[in-house]
């Protein structure tokens, strides 16, 4: 399923030749046993709570030197996360799940930061041939739908903002993952999606209004 | 008039969703629902909606959900 800012075929020029960018689940399975462990230290010298070590026997052996590196520097990085925001847990979940976000949170903007300085991919502005292929459509459509892609190209030109269409065309056309163009352009994942939202919605409109899309969209004002 | 469905799913901005920093802010929350096995997107359907939607918090989900379930097995 097509979804905002998920990289589809991103790679990492630092960790492997041909190594796809560690995904976010198998950099946590990776994480959790080392943070469980660091967090067991530094926990237990300060007489705080004594986490149950389940299992730290996750296979690393498929992880890069880059990988693991990453990962401990998330496990480092998160545990500090969590160390200076325990007085806010406020019981709404398991403690190991709320502590567990930290490190998710930090593997993600870590990956961002990987992956902006050491990009693999092409990172050539404006794509937009290989927009059918990001969007799902398959070659022999392609003539098909030629005038639709057309209209969306010019949608994307007329009527989003000059920062709707940096975004809309680095994510979708250009395939630059969300985090990474989070750290490009020193903003927030938050502001970064609310951008695309926005433009997602305008470019609906603009085509359901010239009749390429149907006019049922609820998110559509 | 709709022949390109994956374009007009990816153009559908669903006005129940809550955005990145809520869906953040309460993610151990609905982990926690999910693991459980309760009705989650039906809970909590902003954050369903948008975990749906946006790639980097729906992998920052599987990832907290997979942790879990490795705690759990």
């Amino acid at each position: 399923m097509l979804v905002v800012g998920r990289p589809q075929d991103a790679s990492c020029s630092g960790c492997s030749s041909r190594a796809t960018v560690p995904s976010a689940i198998m950099l946590a399975l990776f994480l959790c046993p080392a943070i469980r462990k660091s967090w067991a230290r530094a926990a237990s010298s300060l007489g705080v709570i004594s986490p149950v070590l389940t299992r730290s026997d996750i296979c690393v052996s498929r992880s890069s030197p880059g990988f693991a590196s990453l990962a401990h520097q998330a496990a480092d990085d998160a545990l500090v996360a969590v160390m200076a925001k325990l007085g806010r847990f406020r019981g709404e979940s398991r403690f190991t799940t709320w502590a567990y976000k930290f490190a998710v949170l930090e593997v993600s903007a870590k990956l961002g930061r990987h992956f902006w300085q050491r990009p693999a991919v092409t990172l050539e502005a404006g794509q937009w041939d290989q927009l059918p292929d990001r969007l799902g459509l398959r070659p022999d459509e392609l003539a098909e739908h030629a005038e639709l892609l057309a209209a969306l190209r010019r949608a994307v030109a007329e009527d989003l903002t000059e920062r709707q269409r940096h975004v809309f065309t680095a994510i979708v056309v250009d395939g630059v993952p969300l985090d990474a163009l989070v750290v490009q352009l020193g903003s927030s994942r938050n502001a970064i999606y609310k951008t695309m939202f926005d433009a997602r919605r305008k470019l609906r409109a603009a085509l359901a209004a010239n009749g390429y899309l149907d006019d049922d969209d609820p998110g559509c004002s | 008039m709709n022949g390109w469905p994956a374009l007009d799913r990816f153009l559908r901005a669903d006005p129940r969703d809550v955005g990145c920093a809520e869906a953040m802010e309460m993610l151990h929350i609905y982990v926690d629902v999910v693991a459980a096995g309760e009705p989650a997107e039906q809970r909590y359907p902003g954050i369903a909606a948008h975990l749906s939607a946006c790639g980097p918090c729906g992998e920052d989900f599987e990832a907290l959900l997979a942790a879990v379930r490795d705690d759990a097995g």
